[in-house]
């Protein structure tokens, strides 16, 4: 265990972070006959430590803490970043500490997760974190020793020099260090000599993780803290009247409050507050339109018959190409709204104190959390601390700062410090959905089966743009019109992990299949002759990169055997999202008489990978959230009010569904790029296409298991 | 309010709740053993899995005034420095994701190699397949099932 510091504080979560480092190494975890070294906490080291950069501090012992600013929900950024700072500095990996900073704009920009956007972001600056350091380290020796910083060399840790044969650790040349500076141009490593970076590293928090330490937002305490729970209205209702006589009456129970459009049941533990939600009795009426699912699937098709649309792309003459079409064909795809649910539903810590106030908790966007309870509280955001726990998960939900205004408000309202918490139940019917979309699609063919023409028109609810106009096969097509339509709804959206992919991708993977169909064409060579289309005759300009597209379809056609045994039923999809390329394959095979889906198969190309045990994470954990939501996602609604309110209703893939995932990567040469997100957009099309090559059923609507197409698909499981 | 002992990791504690508070809620805010997770409430996702004599429990919707002489496990009482062959293997397939789920996983996946040390896949497939882990690390969570036996 860690040693010497002794702390009086209540906070768990602090506790568990003070601990962390000194929990990693001397833990004796894996290597029980190992003997005892005393290990410095990571407090510890940090108050003797020089700060180097935002990213970086080093202490004379020589260990090396990096902060990682981004939230971490389960892309592994907390790991990937500083191994980046770490190869350019030549740290020992073993000599590292990760420490998750607060929110700070002045030493860190984007500090969000969000979009896959923060390995492609930061990757220039967390290198040069690194070689800065690495820089003034070896000026510092160079000057200690008197020789020439040219001919110094560094490794794991040592800085050495060859012909006087000396050699030190950095913490020997931090005081040194600490007081140069680095030029503004330094040299980078040269990606071959790479150590760190493209090897699998393990995640930093495995410890804690694995033994229950409090690392996330729900696992924080603080003495004093009173707990509340927030009963909000159906979409598109307010409160009428309010009875909260059986809530009071709840032992535990302390204070039920009215805010805004919400009541609020408070008091020191959390189970009486559930217990209070029960009895709580709060009678709405409409304040706006008041919406169901039958509603939704009338107001699809207006709006997809209607004459009104923004026209987001419009290329080459779409009427004319229709016109003169040897044949044209149409089909309309449907996807429902869906819960984000992460497995640690909502929560967050705040303790407002006049002009000042902290909060705690999961976010992604902690700025946006610090800037919203600027807001309601009418103080400068400098006033206001965020502490980033670990999220246990987020797929979009924690952009939003909804359940952090809560928190202030009843802080405020209570003046106490205050953790609110969302039960499941209020989770799924809390709002900030992934939007229900319809789209129209319609292809022309010529005689020889071109596609000359092809138009989409996507209708959402709450979705905004629910194209990706520039996307393939935009510039693949010489006549090609993409539009949208949009219905305002109270029923709230959001983000959800590949924001309009997640189910546009489906869509237009499933209908490019039904176009190759009419054409006579295999599914890879259709997609290989749009994408050499796009290539050598562009219509306008693509928004992706063709070759790269190229690389991924071949790669995943290879690996896959694509047409190879004529047992295997495929389906293909390929598809670009948050710069990263992903092709993917889904094999079926006929097994007892039954269609069961046995495998896919996936090629990556998301530039350099950086940690490949993340990665297989990611485009894994990417497909398997794909398949599962296409599968049996499904959010439907009567009166405002969401009808599945927990897990029994709402259906998460579990173990016995998933079949083996067979991942590659295609070396482009780039730098990284994100991968929390371009790996789920592709799976609902590949197992659509491939239950059709099986079936001749094709799947227009999501959640597939609620199709008559489905019912006898089986789902296939590893046997290794 | 009721009165009753409970014996967490092998400690005595003396717990003063409402009758029906679930084990859960006593291990989180009350004993401040936090590592078994809250997440559906109603035994479908096993975030909350713990011990009750060696058997996987929902600790969500089993109350903690009927466990009374019972031995219950908690995450953080399934080894002393975090080397049960479960943990051990997790950290080797480096499991986690997001890990919010994953003591519960660990629980359910070490009562299971308790009762069925050798394990077929079929088996590990089944028996972990009451835990759901949204971040998908189904792979990973069966081969380290898998490698912990092998430790076993």
């Amino acid at each position: 265990m860690a040693t010497g510091l002794k702390t009086n504080r209540r906070d768990f979560l602090k506790i568990a972070g003070t601990t962390a480092g000194g929990l990693f190494i001397g833990f004796n975890w894996m290597s029980c006959d190992s003997p005892k070294v005393e290990v410095l906490t990571t407090e510890q080291i940090l108050s003797q430590a020089k700060s180097f950069n935002g990213y970086l501090s080093i202490s004379p012992t020589g260990d090396v803490v990096i902060y990682s600013p981004n939230p971490e929900l389960g892309q592994n950024i907390k790991t990937s970043f500083p191994m980046v700072v770490a190869e350019e500095l030549e740290a020992d990996w073993n000599r590292v500490r990760v420490v998750q900073a607060n929110l700070d704009t002045e030493k860190y920009d984007r500090q969000l997760t969000g979009g896959s956007g923060a390995m492609p972001h930061s990757w220039e600056r967390l290198r040069k974190a690194g070689a800065t350091a690495k820089f003034v380290l070896v000026a510092a020796a160079a000057e200690t020793w008197k020789v020439p910083a040219s001919e110094i060399t560094v490794e794991k840790g040592i800085i050495s020099h060859k012909a006087t044969k000396k050699s030190g650790h950095f913490g020997e040349f931090v005081e040194l260090a600490s007081t140069m500076t680095a030029p503004e141009e330094i040299t980078l490593k040269d990606k071959k000599d790479f150590t760190i970076i493209g090897t699998a590293v393990k995640n930093v928090d495995n410890p804690e993780i694995f033994t229950g330490k409090p690392l996330f937002g729900l696992d924080f305490y603080r003495e004093g803290m009173l707990h509340a729970m927030v009963q909000r209205p159906p979409f598109g209702m307010k409160i009428k009247s309010i009875d909260d006589s059986g809530a009071k009456s709840v032992n535990g129970v302390t204070d039920v409050i009215q805010f805004e459009n919400n009541v609020a049941v408070i008091g020191k533990s959390t189970w009486p507050l559930m217990k209070a939600r029960r009895l709580l009795k709060v009678e709405y009426e409409a304040d706006g339109a008041v919406e169901s699912t039958e509603d939704h699937n009338r107001i699809f098709r207006e709006m997809l018959d209607s004459g009104k649309s923004t026209v987001r792309r419009e290329d080459g003459n779409v009427a004319q190409a229709f016109k003169g079409a040897a044949k044209i064909v149409t089909a309309e795809y449907q996807c429902p709204f869906l819960s984000h649910s992460p497995m640690e539903p909502m929560n967050f810590f705040a303790h407002v104190q006049g002009d000042k106030a902290e909060l705690i908790g999961p976010t992604q966007t902690p700025d946006r959390a610090r800037q919203t309870a600027a807001e309601i509280l009418g103080i400068p955001a400098e006033n206001i601390s965020v502490e980033i726990t670990r999220l246990g998960g987020g797929f979009g939900r924690r952009l939003r700062a909804d359940y952090v205004a809560e928190a202030v408000q009843i802080s405020k309202l209570m003046n106490a410090p205050v953790k609110v918490t969302w039960s499941r139940e209020d989770d799924l019917t809390g709002g900030a959905y992934r939007p229900a979309v319809r789209y129209r699609f319609e292809a022309a063919l010529d005689e020889a089966g071109e596609m000359i023409g092809y138009k989409l028109k996507g209708a959402g609810i709450n979705s905004g743009n629910s194209t990706r106009q520039d996307n393939f096969p935009a510039a693949a097509v010489a006549n090609y019109k993409v539009e949208s339509v949009e219905h305002n709804s109270p029923i709230t959206t959001n983000a959800w992990r590949a924001p309009i992919t997640n189910f546009l991708a489906y869509a237009e993977q499933s209908f490019l299949d039904e176009v190759a169909l009419e054409a006579g064409k295999d599914p890879v060579e259709f997609r290989l002759n749009l994408l050499n289309k796009a290539k050598n005759s562009p219509t306008g300009e693509p928004g992706y990169d063709v070759d790269r597209m190229i690389g991924v379809l071949n790669t995943v056609a290879e690996k896959s055997n694509w047409g190879k045994n004529p047992n295997v039923k495929q389906g293909l999809s390929i598809y670009f999202s948050h710069r990263t390329y992903v092709a993917q394959v889904a094999d079926i095979e006929i097994e007892n008489g039954s269609p069961v889906l046995k495998k896919i198969t996936a090629a990556t190309d998301c530039g350099m990978v950086v940690n490949t045990t993340g990665a297989n994470h990611q485009v894994r954990g990417g497909i398997v959230d794909g398949m599962g939501h296409a599968m049996y996602g499904n959010l439907t609604f009567v009166d405002g009010l969401p009808t599945q309110k927990n897990f029994d209703s709402y259906k998460l893939i579990r173990m016995k569904e998933v079949p083996e995932i067979d991942v590659h990567y295609v070396d482009s040469g780039y730098d990284p790029t994100g991968l929390g997100e371009p790996a789920l957009p592709p799976t609902g099309g590949a197992i659509a296409n491939a239950i059709f090559t099986a079936t001749g059923r094709r799947l227009r609507s999501q959640p597939f298991i609620e199709q008559e197409e489905f019912s006898d698909i089986k789902l296939g499981i590893r046997r290794a | 309010m009721a009165t009753f002992n409970l014996k967490v990791n092998g400690k005595s504690h003396t717990v003063d709740v409402e009758e029906d508070t679930p084990l859960l809620w006593v291990l989180r805010d009350h004993l401040g053993l936090v590592g078994t997770k809250y997440s559906c409430g109603i035994a479908q996702c096993g975030a909350c899995t713990v011990h009750r004599n060696g058997e996987a429990i929902f600790s969500c919707i089993t109350p903690a005034s009927s466990l009374e002489g019972d031995e219950i496990i908690t995450i953080e009482g399934l080894s002393e420095d975090g080397d049960h062959p479960v943990q051990k293997a997790w950290d080797e397939i480096d499991v986690a994701q997001c890990g919010y789920c994953q003591a519960g996983q660990i629980m359910n996946a070490a009562a299971f190699l308790d009762k069925n040390p050798s394990p077929s896949m079929e088996e590990i497939d089944e028996a972990m397949n009451r835990n759901i882990c949204r971040c998908g690390t189904y792979h990973k969570i069966r081969e380290a099932v898998a490698t912990a036996a092998k430790i076993k």
